[in-house]
């Protein structure tokens, strides 16, 4: 991106912050030069680089094993639990490189929240699921969690549908209160940065749409990366969208650039279904 | 699996019925005089605590302290294996790394269950009596000598080669269970800021507890009916006091004991043939049968409660 693209770029960030109304400033994540291989692949991301902006929705969009949920899980260094997965390069989050050995992925993956394709929320109540990751930070106090429990539900439009049976099993729930109920259990821990892998893929239009307009309320508090195969739903919900193909960023934009005026043919061919 | 447990079910109550209609035929006077039959009746009510008509020596005792000695034994043997199998199978799904010496270990670990129960026996007494329990002997009761306190067959080093026994069986049992758990909660757990411990014991566990609780059960199931690897390494034919005692502990682990399955065996065998004896084998066999089966209900019962409070839809 030029200079000038710069200027433009955080000019719209800004004023697309300003008109939310946000009331903190999420970090950004600068990814520089990050490459890795599985053992199944050796060239799941090769030599990917871009800023993912703070307190917007970027949407990383590809076809399948481009690469894009491994990046995804690279924020918050899911791929440790891959054996024989390598990886080089950095990732930045306020200064702190997040794919050094050095960093304490505990304390990362509190900062970093995670929502996964698939809703999976632990066999234990809604209030349990919920107080989970705040309990895991050591709060004990029946008040304290009652609380974070009503805010994140809440925050998650889960709490109407819900706060009559806290007690009950999570696995009662229907597979898109489920999969809000995750969100809640991620948002919960207090994030900065919300990673969500194909959130509603496995959901049906309506709970889509809900999830839809929960990440578009979220965006105000969290800096947001969601993975998606649905085109229409990136256009929606995402200010930027960064297009991979083959373990490669191919293009990194605003989505209406992306989707109006790309600037790579593969890109163009993606969108408008030739390829994929 | 439901096939298996109704039919599993099934078997056990024929058994049970076969046994109770031979004590009653028996009990009756089936096959004897009526005088026969008066004693017979007698037995039957009296058969807990004194058998005053049985052949010597279980006229004074009764079978009581037999059953005392079989529960006490597998519920020492499932204190000792429980966590034992829990932790042995955790560390080999959670923490070890795939590789071929874990592979190496797991194949062992199968293989092991398929070891005849009387070599059990013999390692048991060749190593814990022998090796550690005369080791421990110059250790700590070297004032007792020669006359050993640990390095002779007993309570405790029965207890022990029953888990050897039944490890593998709650190893396996637990392992599986892990392995049933959908990859996604241990990501779940992780994505949250878990180290991996509080991933284990706060999710993993909880989850699988059924799985365990069945492995439990199991090895209980097991080890009560067993009898052969006992006799080499503490069951006794007579044992003048029980293995239990009003101080703590609570428990002799040193005394020998008796136990159901080997009073059932040497009264078969070695008892002189008098009136009344058959129906003392079957009584004996019957209350084994449901000694056992008490053993394995109340484990089963703890088990339904896990997969009650951990109930999940067939989500995953």
């Amino acid at each position: 991106m030029s200079e000038s693209g710069d200027v433009k770029r955080d000019a719209f960030i800004e004023a697309s912050r300003v008109s939310r109304g946000s009331q903190r400033r999420a970090p950004e994540l600068d990814v520089q030069g990050v490459s890795l291989s599985y053992p199944a692949n050796s060239n799941a991301l090769q030599d990917v680089s871009l800023t993912i902006p703070a307190d917007c929705v970027t949407a990383v969009i590809g076809p399948s094993g481009c690469g894009k949920s491994t990046l995804l899980r690279c924020f918050n260094r899911m791929n440790d639990t891959i054996d024989g997965c390598h990886y080089t390069g950095s990732i930045l989050l306020d200064g702190m490189d997040v794919l050094s050995g050095k960093t304490d992925v505990t304390e990362l993956r509190r900062r970093v929240g995670m929502v996964f394709q698939r809703p999976n929320p632990f066999p234990k109540s809604v209030y349990d699921n919920v107080a989970y990751g705040p309990r895991l930070g050591g709060i004990r106090s029946r008040r304290q969690l009652d609380e974070i429990v009503e805010n994140a539900l809440r925050a998650a439009a889960l709490w109407d549908e819900v706060k009559d049976r806290l007690d009950a099993m999570a696995a009662t729930l229907s597979l898109g209160q489920q999969q809000r109920l995750v969100i809640a259990r991620a948002i919960a821990v207090e994030p900065e940065v919300l990673l969500l892998d194909e959130p509603a893929s496995s959901l049906d239009p309506i709970s889509t749409l809900r999830i839809e307009e929960l990440i578009y309320e979220l965006k105000t508090d969290y800096t947001i990366i969601i993975v998606t195969h649905n085109m229409q739903q990136a256009g929606r919900v995402s200010d930027f969208t960064a297009f991979m193909n083959a373990g490669k960023l191919v293009e990194f934009n605003t989505t209406d650039r992306i989707f109006t005026n790309p600037v790579e043919r593969a890109t163009e061919d993606y969108i408008t279904g030739r390829v994929g | 699996m439901l096939w298996l447990t109704s039919s599993m079910a099934l078997l056990a109550v024929m058994l049970l019925l076969a046994l109770m209609l031979l004590l009653g035929w028996l009990a009756t006077g089936g096959g004897g005089s009526a005088g026969q039959a008066a004693e017979a009746g007698d037995q039957w009510a009296s058969i807990f605590f004194m058998l005053q008509n049985g052949p010597a020596p279980y006229n004074d005792e009764g079978i009581f302290a037999a059953i005392v000695g079989t529960v006490t034994v597998t519920l020492l043997m499932t204190i000792i294996v429980s966590p034992l199998g829990v932790i042995v199978a955790i560390y080999l799904h959670v923490y070890a790394r795939n590789t071929w010496y874990t592979e190496l270990i797991r194949i062992g670990i199968h293989n092991l269950a398929g070891v005849p129960s009387i070599i059990y026996g013999v390692f048991g007494l060749g190593f814990f009596v022998y090796v550690i329990g005369a080791q421990i002997d110059q250790w700590f009761f070297s004032a007792a000598l020669p006359r050993a306190t640990l390095g002779t067959p007993g309570l405790l080093w029965a207890a022990v080669t029953l888990v050897l026994l039944t490890l593998p069986t709650v190893i396996v049992a637990t392992e599986e269970g892990l392995a049933r758990l959908p990859p996604s909660l241990r990501e779940g757990s992780l994505a949250l800021g878990a180290t991996r411990f509080e991933m284990t014991f706060g999710v993993l566990v909880p989850a699988a507890m059924s799985s365990m609780v069945t492995g439990i059960v199991l090895a209980i199931a097991r080890a009560a009916g067993e009898v052969a690897p006992l006799m080499l390494v503490g069951a006794v034919k007579y044992a003048p006091a029980l293995p239990l005692s009003s101080d703590l502990p609570f428990i002799q682990v040193e005394q020998k004991f008796m136990h159901l399955g080997f009073l059932l065996y040497d009264l078969t065998l070695h008892a002189p043939s008098g009136d009344g004896r058959i129906a003392l084998i079957a009584s004996i066999a019957l209350v084994l049968v449901f000694v056992v089966m008490s053993l394995t209900t109340f484990a089963a019962v703890l088990r339904g409660r896990f997969r009650m409070q951990y109930a999940q839809e067939a989500l995953f």
